[in-house]
């Protein structure tokens, strides 16, 4: 690849790592693993849930972001295979997530993003977005959103 | 009960299910189709969407919220499949929201009233249990859009046959009364089960292709997953009861009329508005 094509592909990341997720702003469409892959006439992104009410946000933002810097040129191509899942969330994402509030999706013991416990007790498995579930700490009393795996 | 024969069988020569048989094109087909798996999502959405608000505790709310949701998702993907296959500019809401009640394709069961609670469970557990198992089946589609939609959505749908088999077992084992109401519920939506592994004409020439399934495949697994649900709920094993088809074919049972009433009117009154 030539060297001023990679540096282009990697202005266009640059870009996409400050548009934010509509429904958890601190996370940014990268951080979430929505962007797939970025070529030089394209952009490849895939939905989080099927129903997810945000996709259709998140790819105005992207279109929006990217005419703003002049790549006026390049597409937005959604895929669904494979399909998302919370293991494409970046570790700095993760981190983002608990500094947030929300714990962030783990196959171990849930830990409480206020106090670090994991005493925690599940409420409801459906939450406030579908990505989440509603948890308690028992051991500070707080209620938290659990991303969830997926 | 079992020796009589289903309502509206599909290959009478007069009345019920001679005027539309389905084309017999491949790409006509394919439309058929899809608007089969596209209208069952769609109507079952609908469905559920009308608990927004209403649910017995708010976390069922957004629980049936975000079943409906995802299976509006899920319609939202077969329907525009369907109107790019169809080829004559229609979307996935051109084909929900301006075409009429004879015109769908969904199964009877998706359509049937919410009831209560237990009613809308037991159709949900039905349901879903037979839409995993499908999706698990069109994951592997020769048709690869089919393929990538299913294997997105199972990982929901797996989700949501969990939730509602575990209120099958928790009302059917609950008080006198939970229990007297899901044993309605699953009388209620019981009959429409042997719609969903009917194989019509088109069915049978999807499943000939490799695009569709072969729903006799799964018969005895969905038995199976139904009645130990129901042991363990310690309820009565699903009673055999007359079938009821049509849907696929487009004749409805009078409730589809008017949840498409109550879907559509703003499109149908305000055609074109956007946000």
């Amino acid at each position: 690849m030539r060297a001023s094509a990679q540096l282009e592909e990697e202005r266009v990341w640059r870009i996409l790592k400050d548009v934010p997720d509509p429904e958890i702003p601190v996370l940014s469409v990268v951080d979430l693993g929505i962007v797939r892959s970025v070529k030089a006439d394209r952009v490849v992104i895939t939905p989080t849930y099927t129903g997810c009410p945000a996709t259709q946000v998140i790819e105005r933002d992207i279109r929006a972001a990217l005419d703003a810097a002049g790549y006026r040129d390049i597409r937005i191509e959604t895929i669904l295979s494979p399909p998302w899942t919370t293991d494409w969330i970046s570790p700095e994402g993760q981190e983002k997530l608990r500094a947030y509030g929300i714990a962030p999706p783990t196959r171990r013991a849930v830990e409480c993003p206020q106090c670090g416990s994991t005493d925690c007790e599940e409420v409801s498995r459906f939450g406030s977005t579908p990505c989440k579930a509603l948890w308690r700490c028992r051991a500070c009393g707080e209620p938290f959103d659990l991303f969830k795996c997926h | 009960m079992a020796s009589l024969p289903p309502i509206d069988t599909p290959s009478g020569e007069t009345g019920a299910g001679a005027f539309d048989a389905p084309a017999r094109d491949e790409n006509g087909a394919l439309f058929d189709f899809l608007l089969r798996l596209g209208d069952d999502s769609l109507i079952l959405g609908q469905r559920l969407g009308e608990y927004c608000g209403h649910a017995p505790s708010v976390e069922v709310d957004l629980s049936l919220a975000n079943i409906a949701l995802d299976l509006i998702g899920q319609a939202t993907f077969f329907l525009n499949y369907a109107g790019e296959v169809e080829g004559k500019g229609r979307d996935g809401d051109a084909l929900a929201f301006r075409r009429d009640v004879l015109d769908f394709r969904n199964c009877l069961l998706v359509e049937q009233p919410n009831g209560d609670f237990a009613q809308t469970m037991a159709r949900q557990f039905l349901f879903s249990t037979w839409q995993k198992l499908l999706f698990g089946h069109l994951a592997g589609s020769a048709d690869a859009t089919i393929a990538a939609i299913a294997e997105k959505a199972l990982k929901e749908v797996t989700y949501h046959q969990e939730l509602a088999r575990e209120w099958v077992i928790r009302l059917g084992d609950g008080t006198e009364e939970s229990r007297r109401r899901m044993a309605e519920g699953l009388d209620w939506m019981g009959r429409f089960v042997p719609e969903l592994f009917e194989m019509d004409d088109l069915a049978v020439f999807m499943a000939e292709r490799g695009i569709g399934a072969d729903l006799a495949a799964f018969r005895a697994d969905y038995d199976a997953q139904a009645q130990k649900a129901l042991a363990e709920a310690t309820l009565e094993p699903l009673a055999e009861q007359r079938p009821i088809l049509g849907g696929r074919r487009g004749h409805h049972s009078e409730h589809l009329g008017h949840l498409l009433a109550v879907m559509q009117f703003l499109p149908r009154t305000y055609p074109g508005a956007v946000w």
